[in-house]
């Protein structure tokens, strides 16, 4: 299916995919010097909620990966073309990379203002929940060897997965109204004043170039491990 | 429509005829549970909570575990001699042998569950039978569920090495939503609340049922045919 | 749709089929006709099995069409699978079963009228009455390859597919096959046979067919003496 002239230059999308993290992580850097010297303090909760232009960015584009999975996954099982696979797997890395940031900024957010390091609000629950279900999909994905069979399982996951995410949610927001728990980690309500709405759209385009650099660079590295393998069993 | 219907009930007789003959997996699930109810037992202060507000919450642990355990059979049967490929060469639509796999799956953890009630009443001195007809109901609608899905995610485990540790780290997310609807409703039944406090949690069950079963069904041709 | 042989039991055409990025037949074209035997030889890896899985429907094939008894081999097309019937080495038996349960569960998955009945018969046919309550773990590996058989020709198909059935059999026991065999391709069944022995492909086979490297090499009609047989296709079946 891909001959050996095919556009798909593993080097150069990997290339692609490094530019534009540096770039991203560039913009990170940005934003970390924006939301400290440019944006207004919150009132409430001091310093420590400057963590929240990282931490909801980061819940946020976890939640695209993850979306982005079960859309790739839906569509690969239609079409069954390689490269729908190849992103969602590509796609479940970089999301269990950004969840896993997400989990530690929020204990570290919640411990200074509210005296404890853990606390299951929805959107701590959820992004734990995206964890677990990306731990899972990749688990499966390592444990199978032939790339038809591995790809068909773990679309099927992806699909399942993103369809219970709609069912944790209800859940868990039921469960909560029942059992009221401090709502932290929350932008100051009612509603955010100009300059920190700001700080954050800028966070979360540079957090969402940062997933698009990191899953291109990613994808990259998958045909580049592909071509080796195939170069390995001709010669 | 007939030929779906049939093949359903032929292929969940074969797998509760096996699993009569040999009746291993069915006692060791049984035997599990009532272990898990002693853990919890002895892992608990009485004093400090009562049995009646920690009930729901140690049975549907111990359902969820068993049927865990329960639901890793109904695949790795079919890997000896490769006698799935006996089943994938008939003339007979896959939604079908998806759907006897899962009443096979829900007849076996529906046992396990059956009997594992009145152990739970006897260890922890509630008495359920007065609730009979709603806790029936619950266990009926949250079983069913996370059986759907680990009746396909069975099917995929069981072709990997350490399926027994794959299934759990799977399905375990797929089981809390159900969970928490099933402790929810046993918790009100237990006090005896209205059932209009239950109803919304037992339509959330159901439409996890609904939702579940009929997209794993449509998904298992994915799984079996390569 | 290409037009077909009408009188073909069996068309391929253009099949193609890979695992990984390994491609195992490509482009196979084969036409079977009903009452012919056909021997595949071949050495190992050259996708005698893959083509027997595939139009087994264990398998689907990348690219390219199977057509048994004129209908097309497709997903959701499940009823032309009742034409086929495929004995591979592994048994495809229920170790927690008895032989009759489990000929009686494949009854029933080919929509057999009266299961067991028909299960207790196949049995019977098969020498194996005495043995219908018996689990196949308890069996010699004989007897359980005769009981596969049995399971997997029970509805008579006019297709027989066979992966190297002859295989850890002993001599009394692989000539009951050939007889078994010769008994069904008098009554106009097909049989395409994959096998190393070359004895048994010239007595079963009124055709053989060489695949290396997922093409064929050679395809004829099997004539001669079985001593120009094992000459001419010595080379390509060893192991």
């Amino acid at each position: 299916m891909n001959s050996p002239a095919s556009p798909a230059d593993p080097k150069r999308i990997i290339r692609r995919g490094l530019v534009l993290s540096t770039i991203a992580l560039l913009g990170l850097a940005l934003v970390y010097v924006i939301a400290l010297r440019y944006t207004p303090v919150e009132a409430r909760q001091g310093l420590a909620q400057k963590i929240f232009y990282v931490h909801v960015p980061a819940a946020w584009c976890a939640l695209l990966a993850f979306s982005l999975v079960g859309l790739a996954s839906a569509l690969y099982l239609w079409l069954r073309d390689v490269r729908l696979d190849r992103f969602a797997a590509a796609s479940a890395e970089v999301g269990i990379a950004f969840s896993a940031v997400m989990l530690t900024t929020g204990p570290i957010w919640a411990k200074p203002i509210w005296g404890t390091w853990w606390t299951w609000d929805a959107r701590l629950t959820l992004t734990l929940f995206l964890f677990f279900l990306f731990v899972g999909y990749l688990a499966l994905r390592a444990a199978l060897h032939d790339p038809a069979e591995r790809a068909r399982f773990s679309a099927v996951v992806g699909i399942l997965g993103l369809l219970l995410v709609p069912f944790i949610h209800l859940s868990v927001y039921l469960f909560r109204t029942l059992h009221p728990q401090p709502i932290v980690l929350k932008p100051s309500a009612p509603s955010l004043p100009p300059e920190m709405l700001r700080t954050l759209l800028l966070s979360t385009v540079v957090f969402m170039l940062l997933y698009l650099g990191f899953v291109t660079a990613r994808y990259g590295l998958t045909l580049a491990e592909e071509a080796r393998e195939d170069a390995h069993d001709a010669g | 429509m007939t030929d779906v219907l049939r093949i359903t009930l032929a292929v969940a007789g074969k797998d509760i005829r096996a699993e009569l003959h040999s009746r291993t997996a069915l006692i060791s699930a049984l035997v599990f549970a009532a272990l898990v109810l002693v853990l919890f037992n002895f892992a608990r202060d009485p004093t400090a909570v009562s049995a009646a507000i920690l009930g729901p919450s140690v049975l549907w642990v111990t359902f969820v575990l068993a049927a865990l355990l329960a639901m890793n059979r109904a695949f790795t049967i079919e890997r000896e001699n490769s006698a799935l490929d006996g089943v994938l060469l008939a003339p007979i639509p896959r939604e079908s042998l998806f759907l006897g796999k899962l009443l096979a799956n829900l007849a076996f953890v529906g046992v396990v569950e059956l009997l594992t009630l009145p152990l739970f009443m006897l260890f922890f001195n509630v008495d359920l039978v007065p609730r009979l007809p709603g806790i029936l109901l619950v266990t009926a609608l949250a079983t069913t569920g996370f059986v759907a899905v680990g009746t396909i995610f069975g099917a995929m485990t069981a072709k990997t090495r350490f399926a027994e540790l794959m299934l759990p780290v799977l399905l375990l997310p797929f089981m809390v939503p159900p969970l928490i609807g099933a402790v929810q409703v046993t918790s009100r039944l237990l006090a005896d609340r209205p059932l209009s406090e239950m109803w919304g949690w037992l339509r959330l069950l159901a439409l996890y049922d609904v939702v579940f079963v009929v997209l794993c069904t449509l998904a298992f041709s994915a799984v079996v045919d390569e | 749709m290409p037009s077909h042989d009408q009188g073909s039991l069996l068309e391929v055409r253009g099949l193609q089929r890979s695992f990984g990025r390994v491609r195992i037949l490509r482009g196979l074209d084969l036409t079977l006709r009903p009452g012919e035997s056909l021997a595949i030889i071949g050495p190992n890896g050259a996708g005698k099995t893959t083509l027997l899985r595939l139009i087994a429907g264990l398998l689907r094939p990348d690219a390219g069409q199977i057509c048994i008894q004129g209908q097309p081999l497709r997903a959701g097309a499940h009823r032309v699978r009742s034409a086929v019937g495929f004995v591979s080495h592994q048994t495809l038996l229920y170790d927690d079963l008895t032989l009759v349960e489990n000929l009686a569960f494949t009854a029933r998955l080919y929509g057999l009228r009266r299961p067991v009945e028909t299960a207790v018969a196949a049995l019977d046919a098969a020498g194996l009455a005495d043995r219908q309550s018996e689990r196949p773990k308890g069996l010699s590996r004989g007897l359980q390859q005769r009981a596969a058989v049995a399971r997997a020709l029970l509805h008579g198909p006019p297709l027989i597919l066979m992966d190297e059935p002859f295989n850890a059999l002993d001599a009394a026991a692989a000539q009951r096959l050939r007889d078994d065999l010769r008994s069904r391709l008098s009554r106009n069944a097909s049989l395409l046979l994959v096998t190393h022995q070359l004895a048994d492909a010239w007595e079963l086979a009124s055709r053989v067919a060489v695949l290396i490297q997922g093409r064929w090499v050679a395809d004829e009609p099997r004539s001669g003496s079985l001593d120009s047989f094992l000459l001419r296709y010595r080379e390509w079946a060893h192991d």
